[in-house]
């Protein structure tokens, strides 16, 4: 609740800073607009190509991408780490490519950002890391002193305040990065592969803390990842990247349900429910000629049709004797999805095809000529 | 060792002490500021600026390639200038120091260059201005190197020092060289000479323990 009230004051504080008689931002205009951003490296590489989408104001967004793609430079954009060759940033209506040294200055301290290797200043203790960016922009030793022991409190490290980063594992590290970020409380948070060089539960931890941080202090988060698990983990809305174009772009449950682009499809398949490679193998096209033998199928759901689960009664129906091979459902944003491999009897195929029940998709694979 | 030959030992340590320490201060106060300038100034750096790189780095470059005792003769109008004598300690601390600024320029410059880019680019994330980057992030993260490389400095200081004879600044190299080479005293030389491993070797030791006390790295 302290932490609501000090970012609206922030907030009004910024507003009245500055030089545009701005009110506070209508909390319906999107926080983040790229309007046709390029960006050409001396050699002619074109990393982004007239790339334009939305981030609306308090969400968590995911930019994905294949290394390469140009989802880097997309995010130095917003705080003009890098600049881009044509286009324009919009940071609450403001274009961010037209501010001085000094505007730039004030709007990177309203938008923090962590980075894949934390780099945090190896001959600084961790309270002095975490204060730096205040005592840089000339806020008093004692206020510095509170916003850090609130800030470690809130990431969980306030014991570790007087250890050097180097005695610290790589999730401590990010939690510092994390805490360093928002320690001018920002209203943006950019995470550049924030999770990448950590193990699956550390990252498990940090992704969650992210979520904390954007559901109580109300900031507006964008991430890049080349990890669709992490777009599951948190995200609201994902925009897909391939050599810099824009592949697609919407909630994070309808890209993973219907994807669109092929590198959209190359990068959900570590998580999609393919078919078992030992089944795979003794697949044939055509049911066996002596009768019997089983069908596999693939059931797809996208989440549409079936959104608050799939009925296990309606699956059953399909074919008394179906068995579920493989598959998994995954609710994401209230929309249950996934893929399931089942096997049923060939005799019993006719009476599945004729079943009301319907997943979004489904297709036979093969079959086997006995038991599965 | 009689007592007058003592007193040539310390009066030679003092002569060596005075002109290493004050020559050291400005050389590495000076090739610290040069090698900032170069850092900052490369294409790339916190403010770019090409020609002016190119410029200083040519510099620094003539003041590398010339011998040491060329220099200490060809800067002799330089030292009277600077300090009205062309003899003496005082007048033995002019070549040093242009000398060793030139050294210690290159010397820093390698530890300013290892810092991880990525550092300087979160501090610009956060607000950071420019000094701000060069004052708590720069400085700060080359210190454990810089020091390194003021050991090293130290220690060429201490060897060129022997040729500041020359113009009569005296010092235990000098002291080697006229009374232990010159008149065949090899005892005075041989002295003179774990004199200055034990000097040079606590300096060694000195600095890899200062070096170490300010990094955190690991």
């Amino acid at each position: 609740m302290l932490w609501k009230r000090a970012t609206a004051h922030m907030a009004g504080h910024v507003a009245a800073a500055d030089p545009a008689p701005t009110a506070l931002p209508d909390p319906s205009s999107p926080h983040i607009l790229f309007d046709g951003v390029r960006k050409t490296y001396p050699g002619g590489v074109e990393a982004l190509q007239a790339v334009s989408f939305a981030i609306p104001r308090g969400s968590v967004f995911g930019i994905i991408g294949r290394s390469g793609a140009g989802k880097s430079t997309l995010l130095r954009a917003i705080n003009m780490l890098e600049r881009p060759s044509g286009g324009r940033v919009l940071v609450d209506g403001i274009d961010v490519g037209g501010l001085g040294e000094e505007d730039l200055v004030r709007l990177r301290r309203r938008i923090g950002m962590i980075f894949q290797h934390f780099n945090l200043l190896s001959a600084k203790t961790v309270r002095e890391n975490v204060g730096l960016p205040l005592k840089v922009a000339g806020v008093g030793a004692a206020e510095v002193r509170r916003r850090v022991d609130e800030l470690l409190d809130l990431v969980g490290l306030a014991d570790k305040a007087d250890v050097y980063p180097s005695k610290l594992s790589g999730g401590q590290k990010q939690r510092v990065g994390i805490a360093r970020a928002l320690v001018h409380r920002p209203e943006i948070l950019l995470c550049d592969e924030a999770t990448s060089a950590l193990d699956p539960e550390t990252t498990h931890a940090i992704l969650g803390l992210l979520r904390d941080i954007n559901a109580t202090l109300g900031l507006t988060i964008v991430l890049i990842t080349h990890d669709m698990a992490v777009i599951r983990a948190i995200c609201d809305e994902v925009m897909v990247l391939d050599r810099g174009h824009r592949v697609e772009h919407g909630p994070v449950w309808l890209v993973f349900g219907t994807p669109q682009g092929d590198a959209t499809r190359a990068l959900l398949r570590p998580l999609r429910h393919g078919l078992p490679d030992d089944i795979a193998r003794r697949l044939q096209a055509d049911p066996p000629a002596q009768g019997g033998g089983q069908a596999v199928l693939s059931l797809r759901f996208t989440g549409e049709s079936h959104p608050d689960g799939i009925s296990l009664a309606s699956l059953l129906a399909l074919a008394p004797d179906a068995r579920l091979l493989h598959g998994g459902i995954d609710r994401i944003q209230g929309h249950a999805q996934g893929d399931l491999v089942i096997a049923v009897p060939v005799a019993a195929m006719r009476s599945a095809a004729g079943s009301r029940f319907s997943p979004d998709s489904w297709k036979v694979l093969g079959y086997v000529a006995d038991d599965v | 060792m009689s007592p007058t030959m003592f007193d040539r030992y310390l009066r030679a340590f003092g002569e060596t002490l005075t002109m290493v320490g004050v020559s050291v201060t400005i050389a590495i106060a000076s090739g610290l500021t040069l090698a900032l300038l170069l850092v900052a100034t490369a294409p790339g750096g916190l403010y770019p600026r090409q020609r002016f790189n190119k410029g200083l780095s040519v510099v620094v470059n003539v003041f590398r390639a010339i011998p040491f005792i060329i220099l200490l003769v060809a800067l002799l109008p330089v030292t009277r200038l600077i300090v009205g004598t062309t003899l003496g300690i005082w007048a033995a601390v002019v070549p040093l120091s242009i000398h060793l600024i030139a050294f210690y320029t290159r010397v820093a410059q390698v530890s300013l260059n290892e810092i991880d880019h990525g550092l300087i680019e979160a501090a610009r994330a956060m607000g950071f201005h420019r000094w701000h980057i060069v004052r708590h992030v720069i400085l700060p993260e080359a210190l454990p190197g810089l020091i390194g490389g003021m050991t090293v400095c130290v220690i060429a200081m201490i060897n060129a020092s022997a040729m500041a004879g020359a113009v009569g600044a005296g010092g235990l190299g000098d002291l080697a060289i006229r009374y232990g080479y010159e008149r065949y005293e090899t005892q005075v030389l041989f002295e003179i000479i774990v004199i200055l491993i034990v000097l040079v070797t606590s300096v060694q030791f000195g600095g890899e323990w200062l070096s170490r006390r300010v990094d955190h790295r690991r």
